[in-house]
C-alpha cells in the first residue's frame, strides 16, 4: 500500500460508522489520476467515501491520504480538492458570479485573480450570460453547473463530483462529460459518483463498485468483468451463418446458452470459458469458411458487472 | 466577512432582530413627540433625572435581559446552525481557511451586526428619551453626566454583544436546537439578582450590571429577595467578561475544528 504516494488518493483500512450504522467498512483503495467512478445503490457508501476524501467527515478508523495530504489538514487539502456536493443548496442572496467570487476570496486570491477565475469557471460551464442573476432564480441544471464551476474555480488537482449529471439536459450532460474527460486527460483525479450507468461506462478510466459499505470490485471495467468467473461471459458474434456456429457450439460444455439475434445475422452466446470459445471459433472459421464480421463481449460494461456483483436491486436505483 | 455581513444584515429570517433593536427607539421617539406636544412646562411631570433612571431601567430590563440577549441569540447561534439547516456549511469547510479563522470571521461579522443594531439603538434611544427637555437636555449631555452615561451604555452594549455572542456562537455549534440552551442561559441570567454572591459571578449580566452608570432601584417586593453582592470594579468586569468570551470562542473554534458535515442529523 503506497499510503505516502503523492500521486494517489489512498484509503488504508478505512471504516466509518454513524453510531451503529455502517457507512464504509474496511476499505483499502488507491485511486490513480484519471476518471474514477463510484457506483453503487443508495446507502452503499459513495457519499461517505467522497466526504472523507474532502475532510468533511472523519474515518472512525484507518488512514486516508490525498496526494500525500491528510484530510485532517483542510488548509492544505482544500487547495488540492474541489468538491461538487449533491446538495442543491446555496448561500442566500448571491448571484452566480458572487457565489464563486466570494468563496475564491477565501482561498486568498487577489480580487483581480478572483474575478478572472470566476469568469473562466462560469465560461467553462456556459453560465457567463447568467452570471449576474441570482442563483435562486437558476434552473436545476444551471444550479448544477454553477456548483460545478465553484468546485473547479480554484483549479484543484482532485475533483470530487457527487452525482454531477443530475438535472442536466442531454446537451449539458455531454458538455459536462467532455469537461470531466478533459480534466482526467490533464492528469487530474476526477472522482464521479453517478447512477447513470451507461454514462459512467463511457467516461470512466476505472470504477469502484460499492455495496452496503463494502468495495465489491475496483479497477478497469474490463478487468473487473473478467474477474467475475461465476457469471458466463456474453459474446456477440456477427456472422453470415449463425445457425451453423450455434450447432457447433452446443456440443461444448462451456457454452451455457446461444441464441440467434433478431436480424439472423448474429449469435449471442454465454460461455464459461471465453478462451476455449475463441479457439473453437477459429476452428469453425477454418473448417467451414464462416464469414465473421465482428466478435465483441456483450456484458463487460458497468451495468452488467454491476448487476452481476450487486444485483438487480442495486441496478434499479 | 463581506459575505457574512451581507447575509446577516439582509437575512429575511432575522427581521425580528431589527424589531428588537428598533422597538425601544420607537418608544423613546414617541415619548419625545408626546412630551414635546404637551409642552415641557405644562405639567412639569418629570425631570431629566427621572428620565435617566427610566432609561437605566429600560437598559437593564429590556436591552440586557431581552433585546440584546435574544438578538445575540438570533444572530450568533445562526452563524453556523443556519448554514447547517440550509446545507451550505460545506462551502465554508471546503476553503483552505483554518476553522479557527472561520469561527473568528463569522463571530466578528456577527459582532459588527449586533453592535451596529443594538449600539445605534441604545444611542438613539438615549438621545431621544430626554430630547423634549430641549436645551437642558443638550446641556445635560454636553456639560453634565449625559455623555459619560451614553459612553458607558454603549460600552456595556458592546460587551453584552461580545459576551452573549460568544455564548450563542458556541451553542449554535454544539446544539441542534439552540433554543434549549438559550432558555437555560436566559433563566440563569434572570435569576441572577436572587442568587448567592458566588453564583452571581458565573453570569454575563452580573458584570454588565456592574458597569451600568445609573443604578436602578428594585421595587418591592423584589427588593427583599435580591441578594446584594459587591459590584465588580470596571478593571475586573471588563477584562473578566472579555476573558470569559475568549475562552468560549476558543472552545467554539476547537469544536468547529472537529465538526463534521452531517446535514441529515
Amino acid at each position: 500500500m503506497s499510503g505516502h504516494n503523492n500521486s494517489l488518493i489512498s484509503f488504508e483500512n478505512v471504516s466509518r460508522f454513524y453510531g451503529e450504522v455502517l457507512g464504509i467498512n474496511n476499505v483499502t483503495l488507491s485511486i490513480p489520476p484519471g476518471i474514477t467512478s463510484l457506483v453503487g445503490p443508495n446507502g452503499s457508501g459513495k457519499t461517505t467515501l467522497m466526504n472523507m476524501v474532502c475532510g468533511l467527515i472523519r474515518p472512525t478508523q484507518g488512514r486516508i491520504s490525498v496526494l500525500g495530504v491528510s484530510p485532517q489538514h483542510p488548509e492544505k487539502l482544500c487547495r488540492l480538492v474541489g468538491y461538487c456536493a449533491q446538495f442543491d443548496a446555496f448561500p442566500k442572496g448571491l448571484t452566480g458570479y458572487q457565489f464563486i467570487y466570494s468563496f475564491l476570496m477565501m482561498f486568498g486570491f487577489l480580487p483581480a485573480e478572483c474575478d478572472r477565475r470566476t469568469r473562466e469557471a462560469l465560461g467553462l460551464v456556459g453560465l457567463m450570460d447568467a452570471a449576474n442573476r441570482h442563483v435562486a432564480a437558476y434552473s436545476k441544471g444551471m444550479r448544477q453547473r454553477v456548483k460545478l464551476a465553484q468546485a473547479i474555480a480554484h483549479d484543484p488537482r482532485v475533483i470530487i463530483l457527487d452525482e454531477p449529471l443530475n438535472g442536466l439536459d442531454p446537451l449539458a450532460r455531454a458538455e459536462a462529460i467532455a469537461l470531466f474527460r478533459q480534466w482526467g486527460d490533464k492528469g487530474c483525479h476526477v472522482v464521479v459518483s453517478s447512477h447513470i450507468l451507461h454514462e459512467v461506462d463511457r467516461i470512466s478510466d476505472q470504477v469502484i463498485l460499492l455495496s452496503q459499505g463494502y468495495v465489491v470490485a475496483e479497477g478497469q471495467i474490463h478487468s473487473v468483468r473478467s474477474e467475475v468467473k461465476e457469471q458466463p461471459m456474453q459474446i456477440l458474434v456477427r456472422c453470415d451463418r449463425p445457425a451453423l456456429l450455434a450447432s457447433r457450439l452446443f456440443a461444448q460444455d462451456h457454452v451455457v446458452e446461444a441464441k440467434i439475434v433478431a436480424d439472423s445475422k448474429g449469435l449471442l452466446l454465454r460461455t464459461r470459458d471465453a478462451d476455449s470459445f475463441y479457439l473453437l471459433l477459429n476452428r469453425v472459421i477454418l473448417d467451414s469458411g464462416l464469414e465473421v464480421e465482428s466478435v465483441a463481449p456483450a456484458d463487460d460494461d458497468v451495468n452488467s458487472v454491476y448487476q452481476y456483483l450487486i444485483g438487480a436491486e442495486g441496478a434499479a436505483q | 466577512m463581506r459575505l457574512e455581513l451581507k447575509k446577516t444584515f439582509l437575512s429575511k429570517r432575522g427581521w425580528w432582530i431589527y424589531f428588537l433593536a428598533l422597538g425601544p427607539v420607537a418608544i423613546t421617539v414617541l415619548h419625545w413627540l408626546v412630551e414635546a406636544r404637551l409642552g415641557r412646562g405644562a405639567g412639569n411631570r418629570h425631570s431629566i433625572g427621572e428620565d435617566s433612571i427610566i432609561f437605566a431601567g429600560m437598559f437593564l430590563f429590556y436591552y440586557l435581559r431581552a433585546g440584546i440577549f435574544f438578538g445575540a441569540m438570533g444572530i450568533f447561534s445562526n452563524l453556523f446552525r443556519a448554514e447547517m439547516l440550509e446545507k451550505t456549511l460545506h462551502y465554508y469547510f471546503l476553503t483552505p481557511l483554518r476553522r479557527e479563522l472561520l469561527v473568528a470571521g463569522k463571530y466578528l461579522a456577527g459582532l459588527i451586526v449586533a453592535v451596529v443594531l443594538f449600539g445605534s439603538s441604545v444611542v438613539l434611544a438615549f438621545l431621544t428619551i430626554g430630547r423634549h427637555f430641549g436645551a437642558s437636555w443638550t446641556d445635560y449631555l454636553l456639560h453634565g453626566p449625559g455623555l459619560h452615561q451614553l459612553g458607558a451604555y454603549f460600552l456595556v452594549t458592546v460587551l453584552a454583544c461580545v459576551g452573549y455572542g460568544a455564548v450563542f456562537l458556541l451553542s449554535g455549534l454544539l446544539f441542534k436546537n439552540p433554543m434549549i440552551p438559550a432558555a437555560v442561559v436566559w433563566v440563569w441570567e434572570n435569576l441572577n439578582p436572587f442568587l448567592p454572591s458566588l453564583l452571581k459571578k458565573i453570569s454575563v449580566i452580573f458584570y454588565l450590571k456592574s458597569l451600568c452608570p445609573v443604578e436602578v432601584p428594585i421595587p418591592p417586593p423584589f427588593n427583599v429577595m435580591v441578594v446584594d453582592a459587591d459590584p465588580t470594579p470596571f478593571w475586573v468586569a471588563t477584562p473578566g467578561l472579555l476573558a470569559i468570551s475568549l475562552i468560549l470562542l476558543v472552545y467554539a473554534a476547537a469544536t468547529a475544528r472537529t465538526t463534521e458535515i452531517s446535514y441529515s442529523d
